[in-house]
């Protein structure tokens, strides 16, 4: 352990212990309206008349006609209305806000208001694709020609919402000088201003936007707010006055983006030494009723597509479809989860029908350093997976409980995966579209702000940001500070998202110290910039997905022990055992939080945590339908992290939050295999699902 | 208009006004304490608990009507003693703690367990929390944390 990685106290723990610290349901606001959203019941078809009834002084509804910009919510595109006008594309699109001083008469108004809409077949399959991507490595044609031997598979994932604790929102006021300021719970604050300004059709100086203290997103807060933030904006431009949208947890659930459903073929061609040499990938997601970020998580995905290993023929392709239904986002892990989740399983089942223990055939595919990359990039750094493996066997006793557990017909299992996740953005957006900068601000007694939009949503982005500073200049961590992003006083680090805070952020910031300590003079008040420049090796074609589509990748090791109950088929989880190379942990305990966190979401990803839809209308809306882990739902965790410093991370350090999600599902379903003899290929492997497979499935 | 008197944080009060509002509306919007949070408004997640007689209780299902007479402890009294003091700082030490929205409840969750075994087994802590959720932690750190106040606030409670 370096000494950057000794733990320090995380600096908004005790204002969060104590209640002190303010989320945006705890800011008061003199004189605000609290606004509800009208929302579609149905799945597709066009508004014809919305009857509102006489409103009473004081109340107002705001719509698409209130918008004095562009009615489209720019995430990538503007296909997103800020309000539905013409049609509606989903059940619980937005179509109006009533806004009005009291709760309860704003609610009575919401529920008498009626749409009338000309009802239209609704499209639930993938059929409309509306973002298809493709490529190929070596020859896969030839490799299955010549194949000894083809292993082709489907696998299945399905939703999974993020239920951070605390539910979206967003507040908004007029200055004295025109200016709009939004206050809200966020990843993103320089995404919700793009968008806004589009929106009020307004320069730069007329949208402010500062991230309130914020309880957990894990992407759910990424490309929401831009939307909740739109609404919030036109409504205080229309009324004059604070505007407060608060989602109850139902509403919550229903509206907000979830992870992508996905299907996902495989077909595997071995060669006469039973190594996997040729892949052939395709990739379905639901993008639901609008774009959004999918296209993005599909690409993270199918390059993705040989997980850990090296793979030389392939040929890979995906489709993001639009349905009518809610609109599917960023999720820890965006696309990765989904399409390492099919390549463990489908290794694990080559291994099984071969003859091999799952992770013996898993190491025989290793990827190493210097290898290509699927898409035809370069594993530059040190790659540490064999002697990973070799510590989680050893810590979990994987390799007597594998013999054991299949001997006595105990109902136990234990299963391992191995995973990978690109740090920063794909290929070159962070070069291209992110432009990264950031500012420290010292003053004359020394104290300095690290001036970035970087937002602390539970992570401890802000600690381990400020322990990057105070090292790189050789000063306390407690003279550095690192306020909630403001977008007036912050320049744009770019977004909270793709597990690249702390590697380019972080990395920009030790710059910025470095220039910043080299120039400083006691009792002068001084600052320092940075602004992100791709390193020269970095090279991605966008167009012919080629190239090293991420500057650094992050490795996990994860063994899961279960014990599946004979009648029931509820899984128990006996032990997790993780090794991680996140390059080097910034600090331990802060890292160990986001190991046993994300850990936590992906194994419950894998048997857990059910979203179905039915025409259009999800099945689980609150947390009493949708089951997330509970205290007696985890198992004991054991992880390391080891050493692996990345040159171009701040003391070494690459990514890290979504890295941990990624082997949850993997492993804990080769576990519950082990246990009950019968393939998985549908996640999540509930008691139902186990049942059936225990009936009729497969060895 | 239903009159409701009980102790709120150790000083008695009044409240006037319909008898089934939710306790937590009363606290967050009536008293302005805003530590007291609210999850999911159907006392799954926790984040809403609040001690009514020293027993821990999700206030976003209580109507206000069922505290009267008794008395209702939020997060923002007990931060004062000394037994608060012990559950931050192993909160801190054991890294409990990362987006906070369900902490407050943690705390009252631990304090309730805590005022009834003193010295609990993991397994008993694990129990105790089965009415919170976090979504953050994976809760092996707050079980940890929890257990370490049991320890070095030995005699506290």
């Amino acid at each position: 352990m370096t000494d950057i990685s000794a733990s320090i106290v995380r600096r908004d723990a005790a204002a969060k212990i104590s209640g002190r610290a303010a989320y945006v349901a705890d800011l008061a606001v003199e004189g605000v309206l609290h606004a509800r959203t009208v929302r579609s019941t149905i799945a597709k078809g066009a508004i014809l008349k919305v009857d509102v009834p006489p409103l009473p002084e004081g109340v107002y509804t705001v719509d698409h006609s209130d918008v004095p910009g562009e009615n489209g919510v720019k995430i990538i595109f503007k296909d997103m209305p800020v309000f539905a006008e013409r049609e509606v594309r989903y059940i619980g699109e937005p179509i109006l806000l009533v806004c009005g001083p009291d709760k309860e008469v704003v609610d009575e108004i919401a529920r008498t208001i009626v749409v009338t809409y000309r009802e239209e077949p609704a499209v639930f399959a993938w059929i409309d694709s509306k973002a298809h991507y493709a490529y190929h490595k070596g020859d896969s044609d030839k490799a299955f020609q010549n194949a000894a031997r083809i292993h082709t598979e489907t696998f299945e994932t399905g939703y999974q919402e993020q239920a951070y604790l605390e539910p979206q929102g967003m507040v908004g006021y007029p200055e004295a000088d025109g200016k709009i300021t939004l206050v809200g719970s966020m990843q993103c604050p320089y995404y919700v201003k793009n968008a806004v300004l589009g929106v009020l059709a307004c320069d730069d100086a007329g949208i402010r936007v500062i991230q309130a203290e914020t309880g957990g997103a894990f992407g759910g807060k990424e490309e929401f707010p831009s939307l909740t933030g739109a609404q919030v904006a036109v409504a205080v431009r229309k009324t004059g006055k604070p505007v407060s949208l608060l989602y109850e947890r139902t509403e919550d659930v229903e509206v907000t983006t979830k992870r992508h459903p996905s299907k996902i073929t495989l077909s595997a061609a071995l060669d006469a030494d039973l190594r996997v040499i040729g892949l052939k990938a395709t990739v379905g997601l639901d993008a639901g009723a609008y774009l959004g970020l999918s296209g993005v998580v599909l690409s993270r995905a199918l390059i993705a597509a040989t997980g850990a290993y090296t793979i030389p023929h392939l040929s890979v392709s995906g489709d993001a479809y639009r349905t009518n239904t809610v609109p599917t986002g960023a999720f820890r892990g965006f696309g990765a989860p989904q399409m390492f989740y099919a390549v463990e399983q489908l290794m694990g089942h080559l291994a099984a029908s071969l003859g091999f223990d799952p992770v013996a055939f898993k190491r025989r595919h290793l990827a190493r350093q210097n290898d290509e990359t699927s898409t035809g990039g370069r594993f530059r750094d040190p790659i540490l997976l064999p002697s990973m493996i070799d510590d989680v066997l050893e810590r979990s006793d994987y390799k007597r409980k594998r013999r054991a557990f299949a001997k006595d017909g105990a109902w136990k299992g234990i299963g391992v995966s191995v995973f990978f996740h690109g740090c920063g953005f794909t290929g070159s957006g962070e070069a291209t579209h992110i432009k990264a900068r950031v500012r420290l601000e010292k003053d004359a007694d020394g104290r300095v702000v690290v001036r970035v939009a970087s937002a602390d949503m539970g992570q401890g982005s802000s600690t381990a940001l400020a322990k990057i500073v105070a090292g790189v200049l050789g000063r306390p961590a407690d003279t550095v500070f690192v306020p909630h992003p403001d977008t007036d006083l912050a320049p744009d680090s770019g977004p909270t998202v793709a597990s690249r805070t702390t590697m380019i952020v972080g990395g920009l910031l030790a710059r910025a110290a470095a220039k910043l300590k080299e120039a400083w003079v006691d009792g002068v008040v001084q600052s320092a910039e940075e602004r992100y420049v791709q390193p020269d090796f970095i090279r991605w074609d966008e167009e012919a997905f080629h190239g090293d589509a991420y500057p650094a990748y992050s490795w996990g090791v994860t063994a899961v022990e279960v014990e599946v109950d004979r009648r029931s088929c509820a899984v128990t989880l006996k032990g997790v055992w993780s090794s991680y190379d996140v390059g080097t942990a910034i600090d331990e305990l802060l890292a160990l939080g986001q190991a046993d966190g994300g850990v936590t979401q992906g194994i419950a990803y894998g048997y857990l945590e059910k979203m179905e839809i039915r025409d259009g209308r999800l099945r689980q809306r609150n947390f009493t339908d949708y089951v997330i882990p509970t205290a007696s739902d985890v198992g004991p965790t054991d992880t390391v992290f080891v050493d692996n410093p990345f040159a171009y991370g701040p003391y070494g350090a690459k990514g890290l939050g979504e890295l941990t999600l990624i082997g949850g599902a993997p492993a804990v379903t080769a576990a519950i295999e082990h246990a009950i003899g019968r393939r998985i290929t549908k996640i999540p492997a509930t008691p139902e699902n186990l049942l059936e497979l225990i009936e009729h499935g497969q060895d | 208009m239903a009159r409701i008197e009980f102790t709120l944080n150790r000083e008695p009060v009044v409240y006037e006004g319909d008898a089934a509002r939710r306790l937590i509306d009363v606290i967050r919007d009536d008293f302005g304490l805003k530590g007291t949070k609210e999850g999911c408004g159907e006392g799954e997640c926790g984040a809403c608990s609040v001690l009514v007689d020293r027993a821990v209780v999700p206030s976003c299902l209580f109507p206000v009507a069922n505290v009267h007479g008794r008395h209702v402890v939020t997060i923002e009294d007990f931060r004062n003693t000394l037994r608060y003091r012990a559950l931050e700082r192993a909160f801190l030490e054991e890294g409990a703690v990362q987006c906070g929205f369900c902490t407050p409840g943690m705390i009252i969750a631990a304090e309730a367990l805590l005022s009834k075994d003193p010295h609990p087994a993991a397994e008993a802590v694990v129990e105790g929390l089965a009415g919170n959720l976090c979504r953050c932690t994976g809760y092996n750190m707050i079980v940890r944390a929890i257990l370490r106040a049991a320890k070095d606030g030995d005699g506290l409670w």
